[in-house]
């Protein structure tokens, strides 16, 4: 286990620098310049390029990234061009409200998606199953916004259960983490009714019905943790796609996140902050995997043995 | 063992049950009017080929048949005095597992395998019996099932346990609650004879000792008489015949029950012979076979392992083979016998260069070790091999014309016409029509199929096949057809055979020489007259030993 965990960190180190690697690439090679975009469009040739200078910018790129690299392994993720402060300063005030938000879609998107994964599976062909499955076809069909104004719509304009935007309380979160853990509830609906239909068929399921235990117990005791496994891996890669939607979401919820940051400095070419987000959300992927491969032996013992 | 009349009235009395399944088609019978009574304490055995409705039977009595697509249409089942087939699910369910336990044919796959051995055998006891402390009657039951090392495996999960200690661990659970009857589907099919020989023992012992009526289902008429009492048979969802063991096997009053018994191969039964019986009228003589060998074997080994996942590691990795040596003449039969994991069918893939292996393997005289895919394409010619599961070594979206061809094409043989007419005189010569190419995998029974599959070996005129457990997966009727079919086309064609089995007597009716494995190594070989008549070493002896004879006469003396 210590061995595994040493070398998954030592896999994590290496993503993390190649991550770190294609972003600062890419990002060079757009045309925006950022040293024209903090100079503003009335500043002079000689002024711009004196931001460049100060920047580092006009030395070549791969001295730039040594010098990125550096820093990056002493901690510092750089400053902001436009607003002048430490990226991590920015991201650690942001990052405990989207971590806050993730976590509550994932909790959505796994309880949803089990609790009707499961009743499919269990009324198999019957008018619950066939509501399941295409209330769950309409949630992976349905863009993030648009599940966003429509929740906003029915709960928050037309109903007033929750508020519009914003950020602190527990009414704040709901609307935001449904709209996030929607699209992933319909996969893992979809995906815990295939799994559960196929354990339910397993010769284990048949000898606890000769035992003669009830139905709760077979569904949940016997078939319940054995159709969860595959789920369990699905939710580590997931966080990588949630950092999309988060973007998305804390936009049109106002929520206080990186999301939001990562928006305004796109729109900026705010080079720092955005290596900055990218960095760290290639940190809560590759994070999200390894608990995912952590928690999976607690429940197969399989996995643990070998 | 002593004859048990039916004493008393019956613990279980099945009443011209019938029971129908809905296909597409409409329905059909699957079960035509069955009665037959189990009494108190004695083993009442149904058997039957595959389709004849005895695991139908097993599941109509635990009220288990899948409703959407088995439903029973007239007849009762009664256990003492109630009638079961109108319980209520809730009432059945203290009927299931509390009265009437059940024991299948996958220990394998049985037992749940993310709960550990306690929890599933607590589970039962606590759901029948008010028990005040049913972890010690769980430690009681793994001890009469004479599991080794009972309180640790309470803590134990399925998959460390061998194929032999899960059934012990099945049994355990279902005598848990002291039923009256115990159903056993198939309880041995999965096991290796001599765990085979184990479990029968124990369950003989157990159902003295806990009284239990058991009805076990089979296809083996080795294990029947070796185990029944009475014994029903049963064929395409009928009863063919039923009576005392000794009688129906002594004096079988229904033709399909002597067919039957005479398809059982017999070990010992070409006693005094040398090789295979002849079959076909026009053989070639033995003289024509050759004095090289087509395959010649030194020191052959196979390591596996390292390859494996870093974090998921799939299963324990297959026996290794460990420096074996042998030869085949053109037209001869080597028989590869041994229990699971022994390596013999390692050692099948490695002559054909399937895996990588050290040692040195010559197929007509040159040597294949170390070949890259497109050099061991002339080899690949000479040396073909038939698998054991008919269902799963054919692609069901592949007209059987062009799976039978395939070889054709991929070595460039012919043009599409000259194929074509190959592949008719290929599926005549294994028994089926030419109009059979036209068709679809799933149009054929298992017997079929794997005559398929000759005709696709066959294809490239081979010198030497390969054969892996080729006829383990087919009824006993059906298996000794294709037997005879085998042993035809090596008369008339000159083939040689590796035959692997796990089966004695399918060994001995094939082989000309035996090779038996244990733990990757040959431990014993020679003539099949040798093996089978003068068994040198212990591990050949408690294998054949193991082997249920099909004749109840030689249980009753002893």
């Amino acid at each position: 286990m210590v061995i595994l965990l040493c070398k998954r960190l030592a896999q994590a180190f290496l993503i993390l620098l190649g991550v770190a690697a294609i972003t600062f690439v890419l990002l060079y090679a757009l045309p925006a310049d950022p040293a024209r975009m903090i100079a503003g469009r009335s500043a002079t040739a000689q002024t711009v390029a004196s931001i460049r200078h100060e920047l580092g910018l006009d030395q070549p790129l791969l001295v730039q990234f040594w010098t990125y690299l550096t820093g990056l392994l002493q901690g510092d993720l750089g400053r902001s061009y436009a607003q002048k402060t430490e990226v991590w300063t920015l991201i650690a005030a942001r990052l405990p409200a989207t971590l806050t938000l993730m976590a509550a879609g994932i909790f959505v998107e796994v309880v949803l998606g089990i609790t009707f994964g499961t009743i499919a599976a269990v009324r198999r062909g019957s008018f619950v199953d066939r509501l399941v499955m295409t209330a769950s076809f309409v949630g992976v069909s349905a863009p993030q916004f648009v599940a966003a104004l429509l929740l906003l719509y029915v709960f928050a304009v037309t109903l007033g259960w929750f508020p519009m935007s914003g950020y602190g309380s527990f009414a704040h979160i709901v609307l935001p983490a449904l709209t996030l853990g929607i699209l992933g509830a319909g996969w893992y609906a979809r995906m815990v009714r295939s799994a559960m239909i196929e354990v339910l068929n397993q010769d284990y399921v048949r000898t606890a019905r000769a035992k003669g235990l009830s139905s709760r117990r077979i569904i949940f005791r016997h078939a319940l943790p054995n159709a969860i496994l595959p789920i369990i891996a699905m939710i580590g890669i997931d966080i990588g796609q949630f950092m999309g939607g988060v973007v998305v979401v804390e936009a049109v919820y106002g929520w206080p996140g990186i999301g939001q940051l990562a928006w305004q400095a796109i729109q900026q070419v705010d080079i720092p902050i955005i290596m900055g987000v990218t960095l760290t959300s290639a940190l809560a992927i590759v994070a999200g995997n390894l608990l995912a491969d952590l928690i999976a032996p607690v429940i197969d013992p399989r996995i643990r043995t070998s | 063992m002593t004859e048990t009349k039916p004493t008393g009235a019956p613990v279980l009395s099945v009443e011209r049950l019938s029971v129908d399944a809905r296909t597409p088609e409409g329905l059909k019978r699957v079960l035509d009017d069955i009665s037959f009574d189990l009494y108190p304490g004695e083993t009442l055995c149904i058997a039957g080929e595959s389709g004849s409705g005895k695991s139908v039977t097993s599941l109509s009595i635990m009220g288990l048949l899948p409703k959407a697509s088995l439903k029973v249409t007239s007849g009762k089942i009664r256990l003492g005095e109630r009638e079961l087939t109108t319980l209520s699910n809730s009432q059945m369910r203290h009927i299931r597992g509390g009265e009437i336990a059940m024991i299948f044919q996958e220990p394998m796959t049985s037992l749940n395998p993310v709960m550990n051995i306690g929890a599933q055998l607590v589970e039962a006891i606590r759901e029948h019996q008010g028990s005040a402390n049913p972890e010690a009657t769980a430690l009681e039951m793994l001890e009469a099932v004479q599991i080794s090392d009972p309180a640790r495996r309470l803590k134990q999960f399925p998959h460390e346990l061998s194929g032999g200690m899960r059934q012990r661990v099945m049994i355990a659970m279902a005598l848990s609650c002291r039923p009256k009857v115990l159903i056993a589907d198939e309880p041995t099919t999965a096991l290796d004879v001599t765990v085979q020989a184990q479990i029968l023992e124990l369950m003989r012992k157990l159902k003295a000792e806990f009284g239990t009526s058991i009805i076990m289902i089979t296809h083996d008429m080795g294990v029947v008489a070796e185990m029944a009492d009475r014994v029903v048979i049963m064929q395409q969802g009928r009863i063919v015949e039923q009576g005392p063991s000794v009688e129906v096997f002594g004096h079988p009053r229904e033709l399909y029950t002597r067919q039957l018994l005479a398809a059982v191969p017999r070990l010992g039964a070409l006693a005094g012979t040398d090789g295979p019986p002849r079959v076909s009228k026009s053989a070639i003589a033995p003289a024509q076979r050759g004095t090289a060998p087509v395959l010649h074997v030194t020191d052959l080994s196979v390591t596996y392992g390292g390859a494996s996942g870093l974090i998921f590691k799939r299963k324990a990795p297959p026996a290794t083979v460990d420096g074996i040596s042998f030869d085949i003449m053109p037209g001869e039969t080597m028989g590869l016998v041994g229990e699971s994991g022994s390596g013999k069918s390692t050692t099948g893939k490695a002559v054909l260069g399937l895996i990588p292996f050290s040692g040195s393997v010559q197929i007509e005289g040159r040597d294949i070790a170390g070949l890259s895919q497109h050099d061991m394409r002339p080899f690949r010619r000479s040396a073909q091999m038939i698998f054991q599961d008919p269902y799963a070594s054919l692609d069901p979206r592949m007209s059987v014309g062009k799976a039978v061809a395939e070889p054709l094409v991929i070595h460039g043989i012919g043009n599409a016409s000259e194929r074509q007419d190959r592949v008719a005189e290929l599926l005549r010569r294994v028994g089926l029509t030419p109009d059979a190419a036209t068709r679809y995998p799933h149009e054929f029974s298992g017997g079929q199929r794997q005559r398929i599959c000759i005709a696709r070996a066959l294809a490239l005129e081979p010198k030497l096949i390969v054969a892996d457990e080729s006829v383990a997966a087919l009824d006993v009727s059906v298996r000794a057809r294709v037997l005879d079919l085998m042993l035809e086309l090596q008369e008339t064609m000159g083939l040689a055979y590796l035959f692997i089995s796990h089966d004695m007597a399918v060994i001995e009716r094939m082989s000309h020489k035996v090779a038996v494995m244990r733990g990757g190594r040959i431990v014993e070989t020679g003539t099949r007259r040798d093996i089978f008549e003068n068994p040198r070493e212990d591990y050949t002896q408690a294998l054949m030993a193991a082997v249920p004879i099909p004749d109840p006469t030689v249980y009753r003396k002893c």
